[in-house]
């Protein structure tokens, strides 16, 4: 029994994006031709050299005929998965540990999701016969409920707090100006952000994650054959998933203050990646700030700061594009919008151009060189019952 | 077959009050002076049995099972479909016990009432009601919502477990049309008052002198009176041409001022408010109209002076304990104003198999115990315990309101309570306003409709505060 990982042992060589936006003008299979397209144009291979692919949607589609058909696939395996919102992360977990395992030479990760065909706002899990009982609260309010429990367990005065998750949401919306990829690229200021409504516990409509229509893929193959397709892979250094059990919710010991789902796969992915001071180590992390409050725990969950003092370091700009640890520098989640199954795979592509330095000058980090290591964090559910994936991905093998 | 009446009484009187005086300014008409009981958004006349029933078989002797249910209103949540079966379910009830509707009428209420009282042990009879009327209209402003509950029928020799001993029954039934309402309208339509206020006035006389007959009392000896019906003028007139308009005990008449009349449950809730500050011994006359007349005469026993068999929620506390709805929000939760939801998708219909597979906890609240005490909310199957829950008390740990979330009646007020005793759930608020929800709050359980879907009532448990009146 053990959790191994498989370091090293498999490289991402290309990957595709689309941009994420309300595509009024492009269905699933258009988004996953574009995605899909760049990837294989960026490997110079061709789909019939993948030997297998794994599609990720939560609710675009059922089976891998949503991504066989498109791309007129020959006699090709596809795996359609779910996992909520972590749904992309999970495909290329999958596709990388096909690829490790032996059974394949190239294995291609998708991820897509069309959301706003859906008529109504914010994301709408399609309906599951039960019993009645379940919540139908949304996640803004299940999320919403960390802040005033972070505030309280660490006795951050309520109003500073809003100005911290402003400074979450501010900073994201910063990055994403850069980004032509992004959703929404137009900086908000901390002012402008406090003063907004509260649509759900105190956060307001600019709390919460982009939501968009959008696809991103990713080509993985053995690590000692990707100098093949590109002279910059990525080297998979770490995959961790946890599905929680619910425990959370019934639970009287928790206290909305951590996700414990996130600190086991974080745990996890730095023994797999041997990875022991994640400040110190990592030149960047995505994370899932589906709203600023998670973003505020991620933070302290992910190791990144000393329980009960992420706050400190939001306002002391510890997280920005410029700082000791750049979190979100494509604009996460809040500015490059939230197409479901696409989100987890998004995140590996900030990290493919940023330690490649193949991000556009006006968004590059500086701690790229000195420090080769990304992280990935993606999760689904609420509080309390939450799936989590963590990965790292580095440009050198180790020695 | 031995002494037979009232063993237990429980009332439900819905939290929001509508003030009348607010009518007139937006309907240009109607309303009044006082007070009239409103049933939130998430009541219906299923849920309100609920709670009366629950609070009926509380203050029952320990141990008493109804040998039946009884259910009546003139607001069934389900047509074709029996509704006290969901009460059944609420309350826990043995599948041995037969559920029964006695629907469509407020006489009705009169009829499942004889029926236990004619049983063979005693049984639970529910009555609720969810008055409607036109904006402006008279049924609007004396309506009133609500329901009561009754464990009632033979005890034996020994009239020790009664509260109340039924000593006389008169009947006068005719049919003449006064009120009328086809299935599926939303109000009521009347007769002009003079025709149907004559015809009470001689069937009153007449179920009047039966059952003082069937007593063998004659009217001096009757002490208190309570005349119940909806056409206002008879009521009165009635009561002042037998002569006992200074018979009707303050807690009954009062019920005009602050609750309305509640239909179907007024005559349960007439008897309930009486009892509640009657002294053992009196005689009380109950005066039902409609379609006909029934009078029920009682004694009280040495019981209702007993603090053991009080009453632990009694209908003046409740009276005490309500809170304002604005009348807009009042139009909007009986549909008379339709307001814009939340753009976002209407919840999908419960599943009748998934519903029927948890029927201990969707409509019991019922979770399970590990091994090690550990309570889970909802059950899981690895525990080997039931753990009923609707009658814990807890506390609100942390809290949200989701004013994006779909509700019949937005915002959502949503809260994590931990119950005394263990187990936790994250659920809904109701009967709450959001700016005054705190942490460290206390709340107690109970029975409402979460949404209807398809026609399928999606009934659930909500957490309300844990007002005096609930204190006991």
């Amino acid at each position: 029994m053990g959790s191994h990982g498989i370091r090293d042992r498999v490289a991402i060589v290309a990957m595709g994006c689309t941009r994420f936006a309300e595509h009024w003008d492009k269905g699933v299979e258009d988004l996953l031709l574009d995605a899909t397209g760049e990837a294989f144009a960026s490997a110079g291979a061709t789909k019939d050299e993948v030997d297998a692919y794994w599609l990720g949607t939560a609710q675009s589609g059922m089976s891998g005929m949503v991504l066989a058909k498109p791309l007129q696939l020959e006699g090709k395996p596809v795996t359609r998965v779910e996992n909520l919102c972590a749904t992309g992360s999970e495909a290329l977990r999958q596709a990388a540990y096909a690829v490790a395992s032996g059974a394949y030479d190239v294995a291609m990760a998708v991820g897509v999701e069309k959301v706003k065909d859906g008529g109504h706002q914010g994301l709408n899990a399609f309906p599951i016969p039960t019993d009645g009982t379940n919540r139908t609260l949304t996640a803004a309010a299940m999320f919403s409920m960390a802040a005033p429990a972070y505030a309280r367990r660490y006795g951050v005065d309520s109003d500073e707090l809003r100005t911290v998750l402003a400074r979450i949401a501010s900073k994201n919306h910063f990055n994403g100006a850069r980004n032509p990829r992004a959703q929404f690229r137009r900086e908000m200021s901390v002012e402008r952000l406090c003063a907004m409504p509260a649509v759900a516990g105190g956060l307001s409509v600019f709390d919460c994650a982009g939501v968009a229509d959008g696809a991103a893929a990713a080509i993985v193959v053995r690590a000692e054959d990707a100098h093949r397709y590109t002279d910059h892979p990525l080297y998979i250094k770490a995959l961790s998933f946890v599905a929680g059990n619910g425990s959370g919710l019934t639970d009287p010991g928790y206290d909305y203050t951590t996700f414990p789902e996130v600190v086991r796969t974080a745990a996890d992915a730095y023994a797999q990646a041997g990875v022991t001071d994640p400040r110190a180590e990592l030149a960047m992390a995505e994370v899932h700030d589906c709203f600023t409050p998670t973003e505020l725990v991620l933070m302290e969950d992910l190791g990144f700061a000393a329980r009960g003092t992420a706050w400190k370091e939001v306002l002391a700009g510890t997280y920005d594009l410029g700082g000791d640890l750049p979190v979100n520098p494509d604009g996460g989640l809040k500015s490059f919008g939230h197409p479901v199954g696409a989100s987890g795979l998004r995140m590996t592509f900030e990290a493919w151009l940023q330690l490649r330095g193949e991000a556009p000058p006006e968004r590059r980090i500086a701690t790229v060189g000195d420090r080769t290591l990304a992280l990935t964090h993606n999760l689904g559910g609420y509080p309390g019952e939450m799936v989590s994936f963590v990965s790292i991905v580095g440009t050198e093998p180790s020695a | 077959m031995g002494r037979r009446g009232i063993v237990s009484h429980g009332v439900h009187l819905p939290y929001r009050r509508l003030d009348r005086s607010e009518i007139r300014p937006v309907a240009g008409t109607g309303g009044g002076t006082g007070t009239r009981t409103v049933a939130s958004y998430d009541e219906d006349t299923t849920t309100m049995g609920v709670e009366a029933g629950r609070q009926a078989l509380r203050d029952a002797p320990a141990g008493m099972v109804p040998a039946a249910l009884w259910f009546a209103t003139t607001t069934p949540a389900y047509a074709d479909k029996t509704n006290a079966t969901a009460i059944h379910a609420a309350l826990r009830l043995d599948g041995s016990v037969p559920a029964f509707d006695a629907n469509g009428s407020v006489r009705s209420a009169l009829g499942a009432l004889r029926a236990a009282l004619d049983g063979t042990a005693p049984a639970l009879v529910v009555a609720a009601d969810v008055r409607t009327g036109l904006p402006g209209g008279a049924d609007e402003a004396t309506g009133g919502d609500g329901a009561a509950a009754l464990v009632a029928g033979p005890v034996g020799d020994d009239a020790g477990d009664l509260l109340a001993e039924v000593v006389g029954w008169g009947s006068a039934t005719e049919e003449f049309l006064d009120r009328w309402r086809a299935p599926g309208d939303a109000h009521a339509r009347r007769w002009e008052g003079r025709f149907g206020e004559g015809r009470y006035l001689a069937l009153g006389q007449r179920a009047w002198d039966d059952a003082l007959k069937d007593a063998g009392l004659v009217a001096d000896q009757v002490d208190r009176v309570l005349v119940v019906g909806a056409h206002g003028r008879a009521v009165a007139g009635v009561a002042k041409a037998l002569g006992v308009a200074a018979k009707v005990p303050e807690a009954v008449a009062g019920l005009d001022g602050a609750v309305g009349f509640t239909g179907a449950a007024h005559p349960a809730l007439a008897l309930a408010a009486a009892l509640d500050t009657a002294a053992p011994g009196e005689v009380l006359a109950l005066v039902v109209l409609a379609d006909g007349a029934d009078v029920v005469v009682w004694r009280t026993t040495d019981a209702v002076a007993d603090r053991a068999r009080r009453s632990t929620r009694p209908v003046a506390a409740q009276l005490a304990a309500g809170g304002p709805v604005p009348y807009g929000k009042a139009l909007a939760w009986r549909g008379f104003l339709p307001v814009a939801p939340p753009n976002r998708p209407e919840p999908a219909r419960p599943s009748a198999p998934a519903a029927a597979r948890s029927s201990d906890w969707k409509f019991g609240f019922v979770g399970s115990q590990g091994a090690d005490g550990t309570v889970h909310l909802p059950p899981v199957p690895t525990d080997d315990h039931a753990r009923p829950m609707a009658d814990a008390t807890g506390t609100i740990v942390t809290f949200t309101v989701d004013r994006l979330a779909y509700s019949p009646s937005p915002p959502v007020v949503f809260a994590v309570v931990d119950f005394d005793g263990g187990g936790r759930l994250p659920v809904e608020l109701t009967d709450v306003d959001a700016a005054d929800v705190a942490i460290g709050g206390r709340v107690e359980m109970t029975f409402r409709r979460l949404f209807t879907a398809d026609g399928i009532h999606n009934y659930f448990w909500k957490a309300r505060p844990l007002r005096p009146a609930g204190e006991g």
